[in-house]
């Protein structure tokens, strides 16, 4: 209602070099910058590989060698188990964190919301490269187990390894999963968990029948921050993963380095946003069946 | 009061332990960096050697450094004014402009978190090119303001709806235009949220590195500085003091930002509470 007001308010007053104005940097950056762009990638996946700046002819040629290869095919199998892996990580071990956070934290919400978050605004590159000398051979955990008496031979099993990217990219991500957990049990009502309890379910079935489904939106959204930086993360694998774990990020970053096949490139990128489409769709259609039980 | 229904104080106990045990998981790697910056070796291993600033003195007068130093502030300093700029027009408009253009403009800007970062380089070294800009700081300034504004977008839209709908009316109703509401009503009163939002894009990039790897011409930013070093076993030590510096700053902005947001909030706060 207050909408409405406003608009008969403002109506009679807005003037058009305001408008025009206030809708100039916005629609320059995501006209030109986001939407252009990306068309660009699109256009350009299409195209043959001639040297030139965007190719030439039309064909469906990038997308075939992409679908014959087995090569892209394992690659793009292993991103997305790594991805996978890496959201269900994140987001299960972050729950009880904005579990805590939303129903037991009180005084101290603050501080432990601001303490979640900090990593995040910290260097990515550093926080990749803390891990390498953690799990190094000469590393921090091979050397500590060895000085405790633990171990009595340094491994080589930490490092270069798929489970070190699923590791370090939980531990770089982890910020990201908190907050829109937290944000949806925040906003679940209390008085439906008291209903819960005054109907006589147990905590752990009025947590499993009610807390949980309410907070799916939340840990859809989640597991969205988490999947889409990390699926095209080509920096941890290069670091941490050796090359049993090379993912589609780096096969697209060589494309346009060492490679110079730029349509190919960008086909891979489509394919990407193709892996990325699917997931939201998925997400969302998961969203609307958990939306409808409130 | 609600915790007693939620469950009880035992499972609270139990919780607190976990998140306790999940901070010292996302502290204990970072922490790692500073605590080898200041050990006499050259490998970062235990036991620790003997307390050290050699590595800190190889910083100082590194010409490369500084240069990438500067680079960076430069471009943060750029790139976080664009996307503030964008990220308080565009929230603006979506909240009161009431086009379907604003609001398209409004979703578009959020769409880059759907996007990796790999992607966000390519397709902005393929239009740069075909500009003719190519790799350059400019290139970079503008996949910076892309990477951001997501996150500057956010800021100020949750704190133009906190700003009570009443007051922007009433300053339109005593005759005030559309400029000087924004100018001398909304914008003071967002001010610090404006300061978050900015601080926030300037550490995005700063630490910004899977973008402008595609981006970055002849000069590098930091984090392709500590990028092309990390090849070489022998500047390790030299990367953690680097880091080291680089993390206390980092958490200084931060933190500050977040004092600004939680500030001005309780500055909307009295607002909406004093008598009308």
């Amino acid at each position: 209602m207050s909408t409405l007001v406003a608009a008969q308010v403002s109506e009679t007053r807005s003037s058009s070099g305001f408008r025009f104005a206030m809708l100039l940097p916005g629609a320059l950056v995501t006209f030109l910058l986001i939407l252009f762009a990306l068309g660009l990638v699109l256009f350009l996946a299409f195209r043959g590989n001639d040297g030139s700046l965007l190719g030439s002819g039309f064909s469906l040629a990038n997308f075939a060698t992409v679908v014959s290869d087995p090569l892209y095919w394992t690659v793009t199998l292993r991103s997305l188990v790594i991805a996978g892996l890496v959201t269900l990580a994140t987001v299960v071990t972050a729950y009880p964190v904005a579990y805590y956070l939303a129903f037991y934290a009180e005084r101290r919400r603050g501080l432990l919301l601001f303490l979640v978050t900090l990593p995040f605004w910290t260097s990515y590159l550093l926080r990749v490269f803390a891990w390498k000398i953690v799990l190094a051979y000469n590393g921090v955990l091979n050397s500590a187990l060895i000085e405790s008496g633990i171990w009595s031979q340094p491994t080589l099993a930490f490092l270069n390894t798929p489970a070190a990217v699923v590791v370090t990219l939980a531990h770089a991500y982890a910020p990201f999963a908190i907050l829109p957990i937290y944000v949806a049990l925040e906003t679940i009502p209390k008085s439906l968990i008291e209903a819960a309890s005054d109907l006589g379910a147990r905590p752990f079935t009025s947590f499993r029948r009610v807390v949980l489904p309410n907070s799916m939106p939340g840990v859809l959204a989640a597991a969205l921050v988490v999947f889409v930086p990390t699926i095209g993360d080509y920096v941890t694998p290069a670091m941490v993963g050796g090359p049993a774990s090379t993912m589609i990020g780096t096969l697209i970053q060589s494309q346009f380095g060492k490679a110079n096949d730029w349509p190919f490139g960008a086909a891979l990128s489509v394919c990407v946003m193709l892996v990325i489409l699917v997931v939201v769709l998925v997400a969302r259609g998961a969203d609307r069946r958990y939306g409808s039980r409130t | 009061m609600r915790v007693e229904r939620l469950g009880t104080q035992r499972n609270g106990r139990w919780l607190g332990l976990y998140v306790l045990a999940y901070l010292v998981f996302l502290y204990l790697p970072v922490l790692l960096i500073p605590l080898f910056s200041f050990n006499d070796s050259i490998q970062a291993a235990f036991p620790l050697q003997g307390f050290t600033l050699q590595w800190y003195a190889i910083l100082y007068g590194n010409s490369a450094l500084s240069g990438a130093l500067l680079n960076s502030l430069v471009i943060g300093a750029i790139a976080a004014s664009g996307a503030t700029l964008c990220g308080i027009t565009i929230s603006y408009m979506d909240l009161y402009g009431r086009s379907p253009l604003a609001a398209t403009i409004s979703a578009i800007a959020r769409l880059p978190i759907l996007i990796p970062g790999v992607i966000v380089g390519i397709s902005l070294l393929i239009l740069v090119n075909l500009v003719g800009l190519g790799p350059s700081r400019v290139a970079i300034v503008l996949g910076h303001i892309l990477v951001a504004l997501p996150t500057t977008v956010v800021v100020m839209r949750s704190r133009f709806a906190a700003i009570p709908r009443t007051v922007r009316e009433a300053a339109l109703d005593l005759g005030a235009s559309d400029w000087t509401t924004f100018r001398r009503v909304m914008l003071p009163l967002s001010l610090p949220a404006v300061l978050s939002a900015f601080m926030l894009a300037f550490l995005i990039s700063f630490d910004e590195f899977i973008v402008v790897f595609f981006l970055a011409g002849t000069e590098p930013t930091l984090p392709l500085y500590i990028w092309s070093q990390l090849r070489f076993p022998r500047s390790l030590p030299t990367v953690m003091a680097l880091g080291t510096m680089i993390l206390a700053v980092s958490f200084i902005i931060a933190g500050t930002a977040e004092f600004l947001r939680h500030r001005g909030l309780g500055a909307v706060r009295r607002i909406s509470a004093s008598p009308a």
